[in-house]
């Protein structure tokens, strides 16, 4: 049993009618994901890809039983849609749409606070590559041949970095068990701890990797945490040694603007909590394959 | 997107917050006029640049004539301004505020920030005014009062009272300063902002609570829905390379070295970066293609790097992973025919088809170095820029 997602997660795609979400959606239907429908208010009765579509989250759960989310609207409305998923009972919903107003996720989060906790919505991203457990189910953009089956769980806030982490992993016979992007926005779903907590106590997880980057304190509170909860093995890698302070990185969220957001303090803060830091990007597959033993 | 002062404090005026009066100038002469329109003795000049530390750089003077006024502004005009937050090129003057001096009993400090550990908008006042942000942390870390705001509700009146008690305010002005902190959140709130600085907050002799200085900061993602504000753009207060790259849909940082970057997300263009770093080299931006890399892209960014003097490598680093690399090797041949390229470029491509992208580039006969893995590519760019620095140093001796 993977973290979030397994084969028999139900999948419903917001959005689904954008040429974006369409190709995904075949491509995570021959990753052998279980795509049950699809959402776009006013094109309910079409189908994408053989999956019927609906006018509401509400409907497609009723009519397809579906659990899971994967959000493709654009940003003017893609919160809307986190909050139509969450009312709707989905379990788990990862939004891979970029350029979502921060102060819409402000409300998004403090919207999925009017529920209990064994009835809240699970959120990552958004801004994410999505969440993949390899040889299962994919629910996001990731291309599904660079991962292995395997036991190495992997947390990153970037998408391509990301890839290129699993595919040092592949080159050395090394699988992963889920692959989770929390995404690069400022205000987000899932934190870091969010998910070290998961795969702590996840029976296919044996180590695990997270991929940082500047700005934020999520690295440090992971920090905290991984001293105090976690018995597994962490390795992590932060990305943006050189990044200048006070400029944005791309990602909305990759900016230092206070003391212990820097990747050098960071690395610091991570080390000192007992983290096994990979100095650059080009070992972080090296030094995975050392602290599992295996050969480098 | 940051705007100026003078803005700021329009802004905010709209939103309850009460400001001395001042109005803005584009010369000299005009700014002498504006000084007599406002009337008063006293005025203060500022210079609008998109940067704090003004005051020391010489960007804020205080004058007791129409004809100080216009020395002043003689001295700004036209210069750039270089502040600690500015870099070594500075931000060029092309507008001057002019202010009526107040005097001033107390300064306090006052920002509004998007906390990222809360997920919430927070609230950071100091008695201690004046001082930046970072000063008073380090120095008086003692004087810092902070309020989070729950979203659904907003600010409370309440928070604001126990801000004002907090910072020490007599009881006759706390009405007017939560008058303030409710105005600032609702600016804040309904226009997207990121932050909202006012330092100094004063009080005046004569009991009133004035925004003596203002920066906004408004969230990119979100100028879609509140058009006047996006109107306050000001391009000559940004990097003219950034901004063109912020027209065509790219991301890009300009830094002081010279090997160029072109790589497909954000996390592995600055992971990019520090490899090059690693390897003994110096980036000279970061640059974000996005994760389509197609040959249209490639070639924008080609155009966009090369726009950068210093450059004297680029390191093309694209992680395939929906695309495939035979598509953007075809990409940075075509961009690299196109542009006639005179300065080394080093190609790393991962992922899918990555056997097709080495033929492609290895076949079209153009000079471009190959690299299988990251740091393989951050060691031949620093190598081959170090190689090419030689040669040319050694063709100029001859």
């Amino acid at each position: 049993m993977s973290i979030l997602l397994d084969r028999n997660t139900r999948v419903i795609v917001q959005g689904i009618t954008g040429r974006m979400a369409r190709f995904h959606t075949k491509d995570m239907l021959e990753n052998g994901t279980n795509v049950v429908g699809g959402v776009v208010p006013g094109k309910g009765g079409e189908t994408v890809e053989g999956v019927p579509v609906f006018d509401t989250v509400k409907q497609a759960v009723e009519a397809t039983g579906a659990d899971a989310s994967l959000v493709f609207v654009p940003p003017p409305f893609a919160a809307d849609s986190i909050m139509e998923a969450a009312d709707a009972g989905i379990r788990y919903c990862v939004c891979i749409t970029d350029g979502i107003p921060a102060q819409d996720m402000i409300r998004v989060k403090r919207y999925m606070y009017r529920y209990p906790k064994d009835k809240r919505m699970v959120l990552t991203g958004p801004n994410c590559a999505g969440t993949i457990s390899p040889g299962k189910a994919l629910l996001g953009i990731m291309p599904g041949h660079i991962y292995l089956p395997g036991n190495v769980g992997i947390i990153g806030r970037s998408g391509t970095l990301g890839y290129e982490a699993a595919a040092q992993l592949k080159e050395r016979g090394i699988g992963v068990s889920t692959s989770v992007g929390i995404g690069g926005d400022p205000i987000n779903g899932s934190s870091f701890r969010d998910i070290l907590e998961r795969f702590e106590w996840d029976e296919d997880t044996e180590v695990i990797a997270m991929i940082g980057e500047i700005g934020g304190p999520q690295e440090a509170e992971a920090a905290e945490y991984i001293r105090d909860h976690i018995s597994k093995p962490v390795i992590a890698y932060v990305a943006g040694l050189t990044a200048p302070k006070g400029r944005t990185m791309g990602h909305a969220g990759a900016i230092i603007s206070a003391f212990g957001e820097s990747a050098s303090e960071k690395v610091e803060i991570l080390s000192a909590a007992g983290v096994t830091v990979a100095e650059n990007p080009a070992v972080i597959g090296e030094t995975i394959a050392r602290v599992m033993g295996k050969a480098a | 997107m940051d705007i100026h002062e003078y803005q700021a404090k329009e802004v905010l005026s709209n939103f309850g917050v009460a400001i001395p009066s001042g109005a803005l100038a584009y010369s000299p002469e005009q700014a002498a006029y504006r000084a007599r329109e406002l009337g008063g003795d006293k005025w203060i000049v500022k210079a609008q640049v998109h940067a704090g530390g003004r005051g020391k750089a010489g960007g804020v003077k205080l004058c007791d004539s129409e004809n100080e006024i216009h020395a002043a502004c003689d001295e700004m005009f036209g210069r750039k301004l270089v502040t600690h937050q500015t870099g070594p090129e500075g931000k060029g003057i092309y507008r001057v505020y002019v202010e009526s001096a107040v005097p001033i009993d107390r300064e306090i400090y006052l920002g509004f920030v998007l906390d990222r550990s809360s997920q919430r908008v927070m609230i950071v006042a100091s008695s201690e005014g004046g001082m930046e942000i970072e000063e008073i942390s380090a120095e008086r870390p003692d004087s810092i009062v902070r309020s989070i705001v729950e979203p659904a509700v907003g600010l409370q009146e309440f928070q604001a009272r126990e801000i004002a008690f907090n910072l020490g305010l007599e009881p006759r002005l706390i009405q007017q300063m939560v008058r303030t902190l409710q105005g600032c959140y609702a600016a804040f709130s309904e226009l997207d902002a990121t932050m909202v600085e006012i330092n100094p907050l004063v009080i005046t002799g004569d009991d009133r609570v004035l925004a003596l200085d203002a920066k906004m900061s408004f969230d990119d993602n979100a100028l879609f829905r509140h058009p006047q504000i996006a109107e306050l753009r000001d391009k000559s207060q940004e990097d003219p390379r950034e901004s063109r790259a912020a027209d065509r849909g790219l991301s890009y940082v300009g830094l002081e070295g010279n090997i160029g970057c072109i790589v497909n997300g954000a996390g592995l263009a600055m992971a990019t970066m520090d490899t090059i770093k690693l390897a003994g080299g110096e980036p000279a931006n970061f640059l974000d293609i996005g994760g389509g890399a197609s040959p249209e892209r490639v070639a924008k960014a080609f155009r966009l790097v090369l726009s950068d003097n210093n450059v004297q490598a680029v390191l093309v680093n694209i992680f395939a992973g929906i695309n495939r690399c035979d598509w953007v090797a075809e990409g940075v041949v075509q961009a690299l025919r196109e542009l006639e390229i005179d300065i080394p470029v080093i190609v790393r491509l991962a992922g899918t088809n990555v056997e097709e992208g080495q033929k492609i580039l290895a076949k079209s006969g153009l000079p471009i170095i190959r690299a299988t893995t990251l740091m393989e590519a951050a060691e031949r760019a620093v190598g081959a820029w170090q190689n090419d620095l030689t040669q040319n140093t050694k063709m100029r001796a001859v």
